[in-house]
């Protein structure tokens, strides 16, 4: 090859790199290995971690422990879905680009919207990219946001507002729900954009449709960021006057994988549909008449508009959607909205079992669907960590504490459920939370603190 | 898709002037066209507990009108539908993919094993730190890998891909400069920048100013001294760039922009050609974003996942992402942590850790091949690169001449603009008609700066039997062009579909389908 080429070495190819940046050493790296080393290695780095599998877990906060159906690995793992690279050949990508307008309308059904784009990378970079959209829509310069809404989206988006020169004001709770007369009242026409969750990081069902009016005079694009699951049961985006509907998709059919890769789903009011962010496919014609599909209206995008793009997204989450489509084809119409009443009914049940312990309380009473939130009683929030520990040295995972983004609620503990968390499992948590929190009120020396 | 063009050409043109391939004739119907009312495949757990009101604890008031119309199928029929769509995508296991600037390498198997494994796939992100040891450690040694290769100790994987690497890149130098109270305007990118570094940009507030390209491919040093001031916040650059070339003016380059305080950041997307071989941290780059999906065989999704963390040097550390992952020495071993508490940090970019299941494919190529392998693949990524450029020239040079330059790094720009002009067959032809050759098409149309351009990109991946083919592929089309233009101009003829109405498709959007 070398001789086709002209040259005398592989090293000679290299020649354009200047001596003085040229590394004349190996990178610092452990050696190769063969590949049933790498596999025991990775299995040996899988036992050190405490998954789903080896505990009963209600930890949710954003993901949840819903089971995957078996013919999602089989198609996700088929080599035509998983090494392909973005669909810029329409020709040879018909099923990608097929299966893109198929979770498009998926999304666009479930959420009650006209336009989905064809995914983003999460849920809280899709809260954040909502409200670009809104800055690109009115130019305004302030965001109004439910302290409801996921720590973690609020996060992401200060960062990348913090970029474009957007304002981010938080309303509090009041009652478990994003207090309406602060919101009311941090709404004007200097806001871009208001963001609520549904149901919010506390579990709580809020009034959708009360929000999204409160913001309706103001001109303000209104984001609600939804949890799929529930939108089996609960009045959709569209119903409740929502402008921008996104949300974490992880519970449609993908891993846990802590945290990551999953995708963030994105749709809209027919207005927003020329600035929405990343890939969009859309349908068409072939010279034969045959009909085919496309990646559709790029000139939103990076690779064409360049600066003046409506987001700089190039690389989403298309085999994650694709988990998606399928799982909600799986699902099926009347599987989503038993799904949600399953849910709902567990739920309910889960608050009655924790509500009668002694050293819990609810945090609040608003209707919950898959998630509440309770209090213990214990000191603080390292108490409420400790406690976790105990359940955890159990076999129980209780949940997450919310004191760890909630100084208001420094006892809280935020509890999950999924169809995988049976009667027996509630029972089971409910014993062992009563007993690791007398534990706790009687000061005995836990793990943790041995940590600590 | 056939490998024998010369046999198949001309009874491809005419089956497709006479019907259809079977695959042709099985018309698009999507899921929600299948299917019964009433038919499912998901079968319901019972609750299980006392029953309540439905009514009583969520109030209709709350409650949705009509059931989303989803698809009403069973289970084989959502198998088969999804099936016949996979049979209808080309994809990287079935041939050549040469799609420069993506590094369209191998995907071993043995990383979905080990990323399906439980103790990964089903580990909740908001797992106590203490029981998620493995999970950190893996990202803590993937992080060190990472860095070194770079040759920038700091590394955040949280970013979920190259153009949210950029944004994290950029949003970083913002922080930097506004910590020193500085606050610039601007920032630099080539005019043969991957689109992503403008719109990038914008999206972190500042104005975009285009520096030229010099007659060899690397940046025009004249233009860069004029226009980079103290007014300018940044550099963007690739090196190799987008040209497949190795700017070998990087360090006055990376002189001319830290005189007036500025970062250099480096697009890590053509990183393949210099694994181990020399690092953007000593080049003078204070800031590198990865493509885990490029360059460390995260498979592509059709789309993603991918993973774009970045390397920083020591003045940019303190404004990392959050949270970082921090290694201490206890009684028992090392043990692993969070640490959430980074008071000048820009913050998040998304949620959680980042796309943990592309750090476990990733984390699993390094270790697969350690430092040398790094390094033979870059150096044979280089190799195949130019011999299929030497083979292109020799067998085709005329009509598809190198764009800049005489050899390349890890992918190379030849122009069809001779071609176009001498039969009218253009770029766009070049690619269709690849497809009934069975291979992937070249980039096309980028970089911007080079007429009828073809980025073609082989990687270590390739044979020679396979770039030999290619070659022979393209020198076939360029052939068929002199004597008949009109069938490059009218293929494809052997794909599911055929050439597709780009242009309809965006001018009456149908983006979902009518229910």
């Amino acid at each position: 090859m070398l001789e086709a080429i002209g040259a005398r070495s592989v090293e000679e190819l290299f020649a354009a790199i200047p001596p003085a940046i040229r590394l004349e050493r190996e990178l610092e790296l452990p050696g190769g290995m063969p590949e049933q080393d790498v596999y025991a290695h990775l299995r040996e780095l899988a036992e050190r971690n405490t998954s789903a599998e080896d505990e009963i877990s209600f930890l949710g906060a954003g993901m949840y422990d819903h089971y995957v159906p078996a013919l999602i690995d089989m198609l996700l793992g088929r080599s035509e879905f998983l090494t392909p690279y973005t669909p810029y050949q329409p020709e040879i990508s018909q099923g990608g680009l097929q299966a893109m307008f198929e979770y498009q309308t998926a999304i666009s059904e479930l959420t009650g919207l006209p336009v989905a784009n064809a995914s983003v990378y999460d849920g809280p970079s899709a809260v954040a990219a909502a409200c670009y959209l809104a800055h690109l829509a009115n130019g305004r310069s302030r965001v109004v946001v439910s302290r409801a809404v996921h720590p973690q989206s609020r996060e992401t988006l200060r960062t990348l507002s913090h970029g474009y020169g957007t304002q981010v004001v938080e309303v509090p709770l009041r009652n478990g729900r994003t207090d309406p007369d602060t919101w009311e009242e941090a709404i004007d026409g200097d806001v871009a954009a208001v963001v609520f969750q549904q149901p919010n990081f506390l579990g709580a069902v809020e009034d959708a449709a009360a929000l999204a009016a409160a913001a309706k005079r103001s001109g303000a694009v209104v984001v609600g960021s939804y949890d799929p699951i529930p939108m089996g049961i609960l009045a959709s985006p569209g119903e409740c006057g929502v402008d921008v509907a996104v949300g974490e998709g992880q519970t449609l059919g993908n891993r846990l994988d802590f945290g990551g890769p999953s995708f963030g789903f994105f749709a809209a009011t027919e207005a927003h549909l020329r600035r929405m962010p990343g890939r969009i496919a859309g349908e068409t014609r072939d010279v034969d008449g045959r009909r085919g599909f496309v990646l559709t209206l790029q000139t939103r995008e990076q690779h064409i508009r360049r600066e003046k793009a409506t987001s700089n997204i190039c690389t989403a989450q298309a085999l994650n959607a694709l988990a998606g489509v399928v799982y909600l084809g799986w699902l099926g119409r009347a599987g989503l909205v038993e799904l949600g009443e399953l849910l709902l009914q567990r739920t309910a049940y889960l608050r009655d079992s924790l509500a009668a312990l002694d050293g819990v309380s609810l945090l609040h009473e608003q209707p919950v669907v898959r998630e509440l939130a309770v209090e213990l009683d214990v000191d603080g929030t390292a108490g409420v960590r400790r406690v976790i520990g105990r359940c955890q040295d159990a076999g129980i995972n209780p949940g997450y504490p919310l004191g760890a983004d909630y100084e208001e609620h420094p006892t809280g503990l935020l509890v999950a459920i999924t169809e995988q968390r049976t009667r027996k499992h509630i029972d089971r948590l409910a014993a062992v939370l009563a007993e690791a929190i007398s534990a706790e009120q009687a000061g005995c020396g836990t793990r943790e603190e041995a940590h600590a | 898709m056939s490998r024998e063009p010369s046999s198949e050409t001309s009874a491809a043109v005419v089956a497709s002037r006479e019907g259809a391939t079977p695959m042709q004739r099985d018309a698009a119907v999507t899921i929600f066209e299948k299917g019964a009312p009433g038919r499912r495949a998901f079968d319901c757990p019972a609750p299980g507990v006392p029953e309540r009101d439905p009514l009583e604890l969520l109030p209709a008031s709350l409650r949705r009108g009509e059931p989303a119309r989803l698809p009403e199928v069973s289970e084989p029929e959502l198998v088969r539908h999804y099936v016949r769509l996979s049979r209808r995508n080309f994809d990287l296991d079935s041939g050549f993919y040469p799609l420069g600037s993506c590094t369209m390498k191998h995907n071993p198997r043995l990383h979905e094993r080990v990323a399906a494994l439980p103790g990964h796939a089903r580990l909740h992100p908001l797992q106590d730190p203490g029981r998620a040891q493995g999970a950190l450690e893996l990202m803590w040694g993937l992080e060190r890998a990472l860095g070194e290769i770079a040759g920038l100790p700091y590394v955040s994987l949280q970013p979920a891909a190259g153009s949210q690497g950029e944004l994290a890149g950029v949003l970083l130098t913002r922080a930097y400069h506004e910590a020193q109270g500085s606050r610039r305007t601007k920032v630099l990118t080539p005019d043969s920048a991957h689109g992503t570094n403008p719109a990038t940009v914008t999206m972190a507030g500042y104005e975009v100013v285009k520096v030229a390209t010099n007659a060899d491919g690397g940046v025009d040093i004249d233009d860069l001294r004029a226009k980079v001031d103290e007014q300018v916040a940044c550099l963007m650059l690739t090196n190799p760039n987008t040209l497949g070339i190795f700017d070998p003016a990087i360090e006055q380059i990376a002189a001319l922009v830290h005189e007036v305080g500025a970062t250099l950041y480096y697009d890590g997307a053509n990183l393949n050609a210099i694994m181990g071989k020399t690092r953007p941290g000593d080049m003078g780059f204070d800031i590198v974003h990865f493509n885990l999906h490029k360059s460390f065989t995260q498979p592509h999704g059709g789309g993603g996942p991918g993973a774009g963390p970045i390397a920083v040097s020591e003045r940019i550390e303190p404004f990392l992402p959050a949270p970082v992952i921090t290694r201490s020495e206890t009684a028992d071993g090392p043990r692993f942590d969070l640490d959430h508490d980074r008071p000048r940090s820009i913050g998040r970019l998304r949620g959680f850790q980042g796309n943990y299941g592309v750090f476990v494919r990733s984390y699993a190529y390094i270790r697969s091949l350690g430092a040398e392998g790094l390094r033979e693949a870059s150096e044979i990524a280089v190799l195949n690169a130019n011999y299929l450029l030497a083979r292109l020239r020799e067998l085709c040079g005329d009509d598809l001449p190198l764009a800049f330059g005489e050899r390349c790094m890890h992918e190379f720009v030849l122009s069809a603009t001779p071609l176009k002009r001498e039969t009218g067959v253009r770029t766009l032809d070049i690619a269709k008609r690849l497809l009934d050759h069975g291979f992937h098409p070249p980039t096309v149309y980028f970089p911007l700066l080079v007429d009828e351009a073809l980025l073609i990109e082989p990687t270590e991946t390739e044979t020679r039997e396979t770039l030999d083919e290619f070659a022979q592929a393209l020198a076939a089309i360029v052939g068929e062009a002199r004597e008949d233009p009109q069938v490059a101009q009218s293929a494809p003829y052997t794909t599911p579909v055929r050439r597709l109405d780009e242009a309809a498709a965006a001018k009456r959007p149908v983006i979902r389908q009518a229910l």
